[in-house]
């Protein structure tokens, strides 16, 4: 049985009042930055961030506090938060940001505070244009409350936050590719070394660029200190979670649950939450993390949710994404719809990626529909051995950001797990499900 | 006439002052000139770049790698089809195929009569709604086709003006506040903030050396 859920982030969601500051107040809202700035130092709210061992939601999860901590000395430096929430089937920063616009304007200002940010920018996807209003009318709110700006709350602490908007572009939620964008030109990852926009970032400064789940926990962990959000979770996943449940199950939708106490049965088949699947249906693969994550199967329910957990069987946690696919679904359809999104988000700039990318999603497409031939399948592990040599994961990195080495995944892992139906593909010439 | 008017001026010049390079302000900008043109026309795009210091060239190759800034006429609603995975799941694709047959025209193109203009879109992050669109960057879904049908008679119908107002993120999104503090005197202030920091971490360093020592 999955534990009741205790709230952090999601707590206020379903509160429509709480998108105004007098609802967020009532709701105890601008406590923890209350606390920050007046009664804390700088290095005290890092210290706390570092315990509560935060580990990064928008993906990669790396901790917030280890993150910090190698920002580079320099007068300015700025933040910027990144909410351009594009990983396929990943929808927790779209409610975060419409449900409770005030706990991100919060927790990036906590953010600030803790690392000195010069500036504080919010990159939000251009598409929410719900999300936009919402958090800019928590902006100007904010700013009328003092919370923002001059000396804020009478401390003598000063800070601006500006909103900025994406304009539809998944590679922008690469962190040097948003930086790129929000310096106004086209998203392009920037090269590596240097490896973190702390060293260079924003402006050619030390920026840190955190995910909004990952600064809207910040108010909470402030507010009750990091043991208590140490007490939740277990190992380095400590903590909630956002989980978007999405795909053929029940009851689709947002869930946060405790980090590392519940298995992906419970999400999905708990009334509760996904609720199960359809009547007589049964599942047949579960996409988890994100579409560059490998698949898992109906062995592998009873993993845990957390970090390592889902690392161990040779996956990721990801963007905290988990796509169910029941026995109706045509798996070759799936892994080729995945590889058309990667070969129309490449920016481009990589060869194994522009080139690699669009021709396996070709191959695919020629196997859905019925042109495929035996050697294709070949074709395909060579395309992806091209891509990440060894077809390893973690991918090996041949590229300059990693949504190219993102793409042999979904391809690699179906044809390694449903091979028979790609053979059924070529042999009957179709797709069996259509 | 494609240049901002006299009160989107105002407001551009606005958007210029939230940022410590002008350039950043690019992407706004644009969305601003869609705000008022329905999309960008090459005459804004010069004005973009007079406004933030780049060329014109510079303002169309960013542009142009955005799926939302559109340098051709589009119809005063875009739909956008979402038909990525967990929509795909749920009958995107065929939600897309209807969407093509109500509207008369193929995925990309726009009606005869400046209305509409159909995209397949990329995950909008609505899955739990899925099939989902949006219009106008304005979410909808999950939506049948007859759900689709009532949709687009409602919109030609004039009946959803205030639900789904003119394309444009930015179109019902007012800053009341310019910048409070300007960015030299913040660098001031962490100056003198990093030395106290520092002088308080040195004091604590050498605390714990000296209860290490005892
Ligand atoms: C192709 C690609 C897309 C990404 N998209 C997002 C995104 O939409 N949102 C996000 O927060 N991080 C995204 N990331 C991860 C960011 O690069 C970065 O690690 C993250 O924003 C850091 O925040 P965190 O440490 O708080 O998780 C993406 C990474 C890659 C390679
Ligand atoms: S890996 Fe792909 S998306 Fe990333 S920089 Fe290279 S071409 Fe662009
Ligand atoms: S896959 Fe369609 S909204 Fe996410």
């Amino acid at each position: 049985m999955p534990l009741p859920p205790l709230k952090i982030v999601s707590a206020r969601a379903n509160d429509p009042k709480n998108v105004t500051l007098e609802g967020y107040l009532a709701n105890g809202g601008y406590q923890g930055l209350k606390r920050a700035v007046l009664e804390m130092n700088p290095e005290d709210v890092r210290d706390q961030v570092m315990q509560a061992s935060l580990l990064g939601r928008g993906g990669a999860g790396f901790e917030a506090g280890r993150k910090w901590s190698m920002l580079k000395k320099s007068d300015i430096r700025y933040l910027v938060i990144n909410g351009d929430e594009s990983e396929p089937a990943t929808f927790k920063d779209h409610m975060l940001v419409e449900s409770d616009p005030h706990q991100l304007v919060e927790g990036a200002l906590i953010a600030g505070y803790a690392i000195g940010a010069a500036r504080v920018f919010i990159f939000l996807r251009g598409e929410f244009a719900l999300g936009f209003e919402r958090v800019q009318n928590a902006i100007n709110e904010a700013y009328d409350y003092g919370a923002i700006g001059r000396d804020i709350f009478g401390s003598k602490f000063s800070i601006d936050l500006v909103l900025h908007p994406g304009a539809g572009a998944y590679i922008c939620g690469e962190e040097t590719s948003l930086l790129e964008s929000l310096e106004g030109k086209r998203g392009f990852p920037r090269i590596k070394p240097p490896y973190f926009p702390a060293v260079i970032g924003l402006y050619g400064k030390p920026t840190i660029v955190n995910n909004v789940e990952t600064v809207a926990n910040l108010p909470w962990i402030v507010k009750n200190g990091a043991s208590s959000f140490t007490d939740l979770g277990a190992g380095r996943s400590r903590g909630t979670r956002m989980f978007a449940l999405s795909g053929q199950v029940n009851r689709p939708g947002t869930y946060e649950l405790e980090m590392a106490k519940n298995t992906f049965r419970d999400i999905i088949f708990d009334p509760e939450f996904g609720g199960g699947l359809r009547p007589g249906r049964s599942l047949k693969a579960i996409i988890p993390g994100g579409v560059s994550a490998p698949w898992l199967g109906p062995d592998q329910l009873d993993v845990v949710l957390g970090q390592d957990e889902v690392a161990a069987v040779g996956s990721m946690l990801g963007s905290g994404s988990i796509i169910v696919m029941d026995d109706s679904t045509c798996m070759v359809k799936a892994a080729w719809r995945i590889s058309k999104f990667f070969a129309r988000e490449s920016c481009g700039q990589c060869t194994p990626c522009r080139e690699g990318g669009s021709w396996i999603e070709k191959v695919m497409n020629r196997i859905e529909s019925g042109a495929g031939r035996e050697e294709d399948l070949d074709l395909l592990m060579d395309l992806c051995d091209n891509i990440v040599p060894g077809v390893s994961w973690p991918p090996q990195q041949t590229t300059i950001c990693v949504l190219g080495p993102s793409i042999p995944s979904s391809v690699a892992v179906s044809i390694k797990m449903f091979r028979d139906e790609y053979l059924t593909h070529i042999k009957e010439g179709g797709c069996p499900y259509d | 006439m494609s240049r901002f008017t006299k009160e989107m001026e105002t407001r551009a010049y606005e958007l210029l002052a939230l940022y410590p390079e002008k350039r950043s302000a690019t992407i706004p900008l644009c969305h601003l000139a869609q705000e008022q043109n329905g999309y960008l026309t090459e005459e804004s795009m010069v004005q973009i770049a007079d406004l933030v210091g780049t060329t014109p060239a510079e303002v169309l190759g960013a542009a142009s790698f955005y799926d939302m800034l559109h340098t051709e006429p589009v119809g005063k609603y875009v739909v956008g089809v979402c038909t990525n995975i967990a929509c795909l799941l749920q009958g995107g694709e065929e939600l897309l195929g209807h969407a093509e047959e109500k509207l008369g025209i193929a995925t990309g193109a726009t009606t005869d009569d400046g209305m509409f203009t159909l995209e397949d879109m990329e995950c909008i992050a609505h899955c739990d709604h899925a099939p989902a669109l949006q219009v106008n960057y304005r979410f909808f879904g999950p939506l049948t086709n007859d759900g689709f049908d009532t949709l687009v008679d409602d919109l030609s119908a004039g009946k959803l003006e205030s639900e789904v107002p003119p394309h444009g993120t930015l179109s019902r999104v007012q800053r009341k506040h310019p910048i409070a503090v300007p960015l030299e005197e913040i660098v001031r202030h962490r100056r003198d903030s990093d030395a106290k920091e520092g002088e308080r971490l040195a004091a604590k360093a050498a605390a714990e050396a000296k209860e290490g020592s005892n």
